[in-house]
């Protein structure tokens, strides 16, 4: 399998990537990892005309400034993986990284291209949206910010205009006392997740919830946000029955579509199951932190 | 569509091919260069055979496109080897039966050995699931992982 033959120019800014972009009109399209687009080239899925590649555009970068954590969009998987500033001020993120294709697509694969690519299946979008992320896009008309929750339209499709490309993520540092998870279910090794859920809970001194946030990927046409169906939990304990409730909740709100690897029956059954591993795991780390 | 000329590093000789962009580094490897050791299994990324180092990281030669391996250091299962000495990894290999077909060993050698080297402790769990991304249709994984932790517990480098 090969793909059809194509025009490929690397550029060296992000703006001359927008350049790029521009002068290909519609048969241009970004390629940084390649770890979806490729394959999807090669299998002739998809046949742009010009790749415009960044990797030379921007260095991989994962830094904090004030209440903010700051990831340039060429920031590889690997690198979220084992980020020291992600480990100690958002481990959610370094965790949903790591559950990303295997070790060689993490190697390439970047953050920029996850959002940008919107598999509904995929961790990154899901932890981007239960964590309020804001995404920053650079086209000809100039740059501008984007909340996930505004930034997923449907499979594949985003915010994105025409020559404009992520350039970067804004992650607002979770609470330190905030309890997190991310778990998926996954039928094979490497692949995208059946399910995956990723929750943040904050507790009280009582151990009752504050405050409770829930995505999950796999259940619609982009990630879902689930925080209406965590609310119940809000001024409970985070325990069996009120969890139980709130994964069947979630799964009343979604309807998931059929699929090659799971049934739309199967995905709301395991969604209602994840949901409440991962309410209950924030909340164990959450107590944890109190400690 | 236009042709070329991509210089690169591989095994610590230098290379340079005359390739059209769509060409993946796994294609160019095998028909410019060939260096057949590198295996076409699903051409997707998700089985591990195409595996070779990228700049010492391990990466899918097949969703990489060879343009992009231009200025940057290649190693394949080759390069494990120094001056004609069988590397320890693949001693342990020998040693254990970790080879039926031969096909996914490139791949499971040049994982294992990279994850090895970034975790000297691993467990035989830890070996289990970074292996993960490699496939295998012969062996059943036990005499992978067996010689493996062998040569974690052996600590020949």
């Amino acid at each position: 399998m090969y793909a059809d033959p194509f025009d490929y120019a690397a550029a060296g800014s992000w703006a001359e990537a927008v350049d790029l972009l521009r002068q290909g009109g519609e048969e241009a399209k970004v390629i940084a990892g390649g770890q979806s687009l490729i394959p999807m080239m090669t299998l002739r899925l998809a046949t742009p005309g010009l790749l415009v590649d960044v990797n030379g555009a921007d260095a991989s970068r994962i830094e904090r400034h004030d209440g903010r954590i700051v990831i340039s969009a060429v920031t590889r998987h690997a690198d979220l993986e084992r980020s020291p500033v992600l480990a100690t001020e958002c481990p959610m993120l370094a965790e949903a990284a790591s559950l990303v294709g295997n070790v060689r697509v993490r190697h390439r694969g970047t953050i920029g291209g996850t959002l940008a690519h919107a598999d509904p299946a995929a961790e990154i979008p899901c932890a981007a949206l239960v964590l309020g992320a804001d995404i920053t896009m650079l086209g000809p008309e100039g740059e501008r910010r984007v909340p996930a929750a505004a930034f997923f339209d449907t499979y594949y499709t985003t915010a994105l205009r025409t020559a404009e490309l992520v350039t970067a993520v804004e992650i607002p540092v979770p609470p330190k006392d905030a309890g997190w998870s991310f778990l998926e279910l996954l039928r094979r090794a490497s692949d995208f997740a059946v399910v995956a859920v990723g929750a943040l809970v904050t507790l009280d001194e009582g151990g009752r919830c504050v405050e409770a946030r829930l995505a999950a990927a796999g259940v619609g046409e982009r990630p879902v946000d689930l925080t209406e169906a965590a609310q119940a939990l809000v001024g409970e304990r985070v325990e069996d029955p009120a969890v139980r409730e709130a994964g069947r909740l979630a799964g009343a709100a979604v309807e998931p579509s059929a699929a090659v690897h799971a049934s739309s029956g199967y995905r709301r059954a395991m969604l209602e199951v994840f949901v409440r591993r991962a309410l209950l795991q924030a909340a164990e780390r959450a107590r944890g932190a109190a400690a | 569509m236009t042709r070329r000329a991509v210089s690169f590093e591989l095994n610590g000789l230098p290379a340079e091919v005359w390739v059209e962009p769509h060409r993946t580094l796994l294609e160019v490897l095998r028909e410019d260069l060939g260096a057949t050791e590198v295996k076409y299994g699903c051409g997707e990324g998700v089985c591990g055979t195409c595996t070779v180092l990228l700049d010492g990281e391990s990466v899918n030669a097949c969703t990489v496109l060879a343009v992009q391996a231009a200025g940057h250091t290649l190693t394949t299962v080759r390069g494990l080897a120094t001056e004609g000495q069988v590397h320890p990894l693949q001693r342990a290999f020998l040693q254990h039966g970790a080879s039926q077909c031969g096909f996914c060993t490139p791949g499971m050698l040049l994982v294992a050995e990279e994850f090895v080297r970034e975790h000297p402790s691993a467990s035989r769990d830890d070996v289990r699931r970074a292996l993960a991304g490699n496939l295998c249709r012969c062996t059943g994984y036990t005499k992978i992982l067996d010689a493996v932790q062998a040569y974690v517990a052996d600590g020949d480098r």
